[in-house]
């Protein structure tokens, strides 16, 4: 109700979303052909920056409610705060690269409307997940990231590989979704709401018995969504098998949007001083995945050949990073909020880097160079620019000083420490180490290896300006990042902190 | 806001010169960086501050911006000089137009890149002298990687990709242990610092305000972090037995990439030595005096006989460094005013000895396209201005007075010899000396065969005076020698006042 406005315009990002995409079917039958391909991508791009201008004035502004807390609607099944807010930032950055992206990689597609469409509904889904106060909400959000996310990773449907990725990412997705509606219903049948506040007033006297069964079995969806073990079999089949910006959007939006779930239901419907006293503590179950997340991610990226599949494993990895956020919690702990809030920074700062990471290898999937590192070799004599942009994704995502990802890595390590997590923040440090050595293997492919033959290079003739375009927008923000870290963490503890 | 004018200024010149044609790329960077020297020259005539800035001294030109806050500390934009980092800012902006001219002949491929990199280090050399938050400093620092990486790895020799990776390898691995080093320390002090600027943090560990943290000891968390900052600093220094990347890293780098690396970069490790381990840590290093002037010695006289056993003559001055950089060392263990002094003094000295060698030895390189002691002699007949410049450079690395190796070695004897800190100073002192006389030996050697007797070179090249732009840098940088040699009080002035409160520390604890 800001500045006397009815409190829906607290749903005015996604509201905005929501009518990018009508507008984009809208175009679409106007002007059926591809070369509505531009427009296409000019009003995706205006809408999510529109969504993503919106969500920092209502930020900005103090608050979505006169007193700077949140603002609730349809009988509190809507929750607006600036966690919400934040998120759903880091989903319309993303859209908004990824849009602009697309526009150069189907610049050939007979039909690229229900990949613009697609896309802006999805993240239509994640910004409602960002709000989503009830669980029945929560779910329906689940489900329409989810749906538009399938068809998108099926999208080449001439491709064996496109289409075997999203058959398998159905399936597990499918799964998930049962078990995590499953858990819904039990713990609504043991709460008899499914308002979070409701639940965790309900749940008085312990996360036990079906309670905890549903509890548990929550985690399983939370884990499959952000790709983290035991559920992420199917991530790197549906990153490498996807169109690349479609993998950029899975590995950063798509992944931030699980661990909205994680950060607010867990915190507000299953109090951790409950969890604790019924033995359901789901922070050490989350502390345990992240530890085996980080590390089995961090390992088997190592090994790729492919540098697509080497990025799809990273991306595991950062789940395990970001995991912390809900893992290095305690009752009480002096600096809950703070290691919540740094997980929230890290995943912005992870949604410019990786974004940019799969949009480079979305402009080598243009230009025809292949997939393997040695494929990438002497890439950037042809293309300098991009090259020096990758460079700066591979070291900010393995956490090298000069870029975002340091610090954002740094403090979600320094507040997991504060927590009392100190071997949680040591196990963080040494797969950071160990992500150097294949993070700077694209560095040296890129830079230092000679092209196996002289020709291999000749195939880069064309300059996709929009991928261009997004690639280098993504470098400059993470390297900006940098200087401008101190509002980033702000907002995220303030905004995490206000859940505690 | 002058210093932050002048890393501008080499910033927003590595972007331009990115930007620029190949063709005149190397013009632009020279006259590009000719702004951030002058600038610092202006620092250094209006140079107004007494004592070490993070023992509670006066920083000139200090800027304070709050950043950021992580963990109730604040990070912030803290930059400024003092009488120990001025002489290095000032020697990194001398030396960088220095090498952009001595990169005019040999880089012949993608100069527009070449250059840009040469100005973008610059721009983080100058940040890590003059930073003063911790945070800051380390951005600086790993920044400075980055640019050294792509250097060696793109225009460097036949075996760059091994060089550049396992340069990056070996400093980052010493990174990260420096760092842990550094946080244990922070965590340490708990609340007793709001924020990481390097004065308060030393102040308050002077103050006593360590603490016991995770339930051990501060004592042992001080030593830990002492020992695991050596060890960091040492690699990049480098000091024995850490010091395999360099030789291999010189050989392989481009001329002025080495100039850089050898003029500045090393110094990099013992100007933080200097600002962490001893400044901030004097009792633990004084605990570990004997081990700490073993090895400085070691790295004295090993790193003397290696050069004597090369026959590549790139590889003979990097071998030197490590012995150079022993000298360092020793003058900082010893915790005296002239041994602290003339250590740094010794890093502005090297600095621009190494830098000169480097360069002479490219110029050579440029013309004979071989730089193997066994494949040419006589080269004075054909070079005679060449070669006088590198033999005049060779007799400063040797100490002859009135040069400024002679002032640097000598200021570290003088304090060496006397320092209570130092059981058995004397010996120590004796022992380093005689690594002046294998210095002397190998590089007579080297120059009898290489540069005297009768021409003789199997070559299909025009061997010949070298161009005007190849020899005159040569020739300012023997200037700058002779003077600093003649006038050492330049700077030693100022490097002393910045020198006593660290030597101070320990005699008052101790």
């Amino acid at each position: 109700m800001v500045n006397g406005l009815p409190g829906v315009t607290a749903l005015l990002p996604a509201l905005l979303l929501a009518v990018t995409g009508l507008a984009l079917l809208l175009v679409d039958t106007i002007r059926p052909d591809a070369r509505s391909n531009t427009s296409m991508a000019i009003v995706g791009a205006i809408g999510s920056l529109a969504a993503l201008a919106a969500t920092v004035w209502l930020t900005a502004s103090g608050g979505v409610s006169p007193d700077g807390g949140a603002v609730y609607l349809f009988a509190d099944a809507i929750k607006v705060d600036t966690l919400a807010l934040f998120f759903t930032a880091i989903f319309a950055s993303v859209t908004a690269l990824v849009l602009v992206a697309g526009h150069d990689y189907f610049h050939d597609h007979a039909n690229p409307a229900a990949f613009y469409s697609l896309v802006t509904f999805a993240a239509t889904g994640m910004a409602l997940l960002a709000v989503a106060n009830s669980l029945a909400v929560v779910f329906v959000a689940l489900e329409m990231v989810s749906l538009p996310s399938y068809v998108l990773v099926a999208y080449l449907k001439h491709d064996r590989g496109s289409v075997e990725a999203g058959l398998k990412y159905f399936l597990v997705g499918a799964l998930s979704s049962a078990i995590f509606l499953f858990g819904i219903s039990l713990v609504y049948a043991a709460t008899g709401s499914l308002i979070l506040a409701d639940i965790a007033s309900a749940s008085i006297e312990g996360l036990t018995g079906v309670l905890g069964v549903g509890v548990v079995m929550m985690i399983g969806g939370v884990a499959f969504k952000t790709a983290s073990v035991p559920f992420h079999f199917w991530a790197p089949e549906a990153y490498e098998g996807a169109p690349a910006p479609v993998s950029a959007f899975l590995s950063s939006a798509s992944k931030a949007a699980g661990f909205v779930v994680a950060f607010r239901v867990f915190t507000e419907a299953f109090p951790l001083e409950l969890a604790v006293s019924a033995n359901i503590d789901w922070m050490l179950a989350f502390a345990i995945l992240a530890a085996v997340t980080m590390t089995v991610g961090n390992f088997a990226a190592a090994v790729q050949e492919e540098v697509k599949r080497m990025l799809a494993y990273s991306s595991i990895g950062h789940a395990g990073y970001a995991l912390i956020g809900v893992a290095a919690l305690t009752v009480d702990g002096p600096a809950n909020g703070t290691v919540m809030g740094a997980a929230m920074a890290h995943l912005l700062v992870y949604g410019f880097m990786n974004t940019g990471a799969f949009l480079f290898v979305a402009m080598a999937e243009r230009w025809g160079v292949g997939r393997t590192f040695a494929d990438y070799a002497g890439l950037w004599r042809r293309a300098p620019v991009a090259s020096v942009a990758m460079a700066v994704f591979m070291f900010s995502l393995a956490g090298l000083p000069p870029f975002a990802g340091f610090f954002s890595k740094y403090f979600l390590f320094q507040a997991a420490i504060d927590n009392g997590f100190l071997w949680l923040a040591g196990l963080g440090a040494i797969n950071s180490v160990v992500s150097l050595y294949y993070y700077s293997r694209v560095v040296k492919a890129l830079f230092l290896d000679d092209p196996e033959s002289p020709s291999a290079l000749d195939a880069i003739d064309v300059r996709p300006t929009a991928l261009y375009a997004a690639v280098v927008f993504a470098a400059v923000a993470t390297v900006l990042l940098l200087p401008g870290f101190g509002p980033v963490i702000e907002t995220a503890e303030a905004a995490a902190s206000a859940l505690f | 806001m002058l210093l932050e004018a002048l890393m501008a200024a080499a910033f927003v010149g590595a972007l331009t010169v990115f930007l620029a044609p190949d063709e005149w790329a190397g013009r632009l960077a020279f006259a590009i960086s000719l702004i951030p020297f002058v600038g610092s020259l202006y620092l250094w005539s209006g140079f107004e501050a007494g004592g070490n800035a993070l023992l509670g001294g006066e920083v000139a030109y200090a800027t304070q911006i709050e950043w950021l806050e992580v963990g109730g500390r604040s990070v912030s934009w803290f930059v400024g000089l003092d009488g120990i980092s001025l002489p290095l800012f000032v020697l990194t902006t001398f030396l960088v137009p220095l090498a952009i001219l001595s990169a005019w002949t040999p880089v012949d491929t993608r100069q527009s890149q070449f250059y840009g990199l040469m100005l973008f280090m610059e721009a983080n050399l100058l940040g890590v002298f003059a930073a003063l938050d911790f945070f800051l400093w380390f951005v600086f620092w790993e920044a400075v990687l980055v640019p050294m990486y792509f250097l060696i790895g793109i225009w460097g020799g036949p075996r760059r990709k091994y060089a550049a990776i396992k340069f990056f390898v070996y400093t980052n691995a010493a990174s990260l242990l420096m760092f842990l080093g550094f946080m244990s320390l922070v965590f340490a002090l708990g609340d007793s610092v709001s924020s990481f600027a390097l004065p308060e943090i030393a102040q308050a560990i002077a103050a006593g305000d360590l603490s016991a943290w995770f339930g051990i000891p501060p004592d042992r968390i001080a030593m830990v972090a002492f020992l695991a900052m050596f060890l960091g600093f040492a690699v990049k220094v480098p000091i024995v037995p850490f010091h395999t990347w360099l030789p291999d890293a010189h050989v392989q780098a481009p001329t002025p990439a080495s100039v850089l690396l050898a003029g500045v970069l090393l110094k990099m490790g013992t100007y933080a030595l200097l600002r962490f381990n001893f400044t901030m840590l004097p009792e633990q290093a004084s605990m570990l005096a004997v081990p700490i002037a073993a090895i400085a010695v070691i790295s004295v006289i090993y790193g003397a006989m290696l050069a004597l056993a090369q026959k590549d003559l790139k590889r003979i001055v990097a071998y030197s460094s490590v012995s150079s950089m022993g000298y360092v060392i020793l003058g900082l263990i010893v915790f005296t005013e002239y041994g602290v002094g003339g250590a740094t003094f010794q890093m502005v000295a090297h600095g621009l000895i190494s830098g000169l060698m480097f360069m002479a030895v490219g110029v050579i390189y440029n013309t004979t396209h071989t730089r193997m002691v066994g494949d040419m002699a006589g080269m004075a007949d054909r070079m005679p201005v060449t070669v006088g410049i590198l033999v005049a450079g060779a007799f400063g690395y040797m100490g002859l007075p009135l040069m400024a190796g002679f002032a640097g070695e000598f200021f570290i004897f003088v304090g060496s010899l006397s320092a209570p800190a130092l059981p058995y100073a004397p010996v120590f002192t004796a022992l380093a000396m005689f690594g002046i006389v294998i210095v002397a030996g190998y590089l007579l050697s080297a120059m009898q065969s290489t540069l005297f007797g009768p021409f003789e070179l199997e070559t299909d090249y025009e061997v010949g005076p070298a161009a005007f732009h190849d020899v005159a840098p040569l020739a300012v940088l023997l200037v700058a020698i002779i003077v600093l040699g003649v006038a050492p009080d330049i700077f030693f002035e100022m490097i002393r006042d910045a020198a006593v409160p660290v030597v101070e520390g320990v005699t008052l604890n101790g």
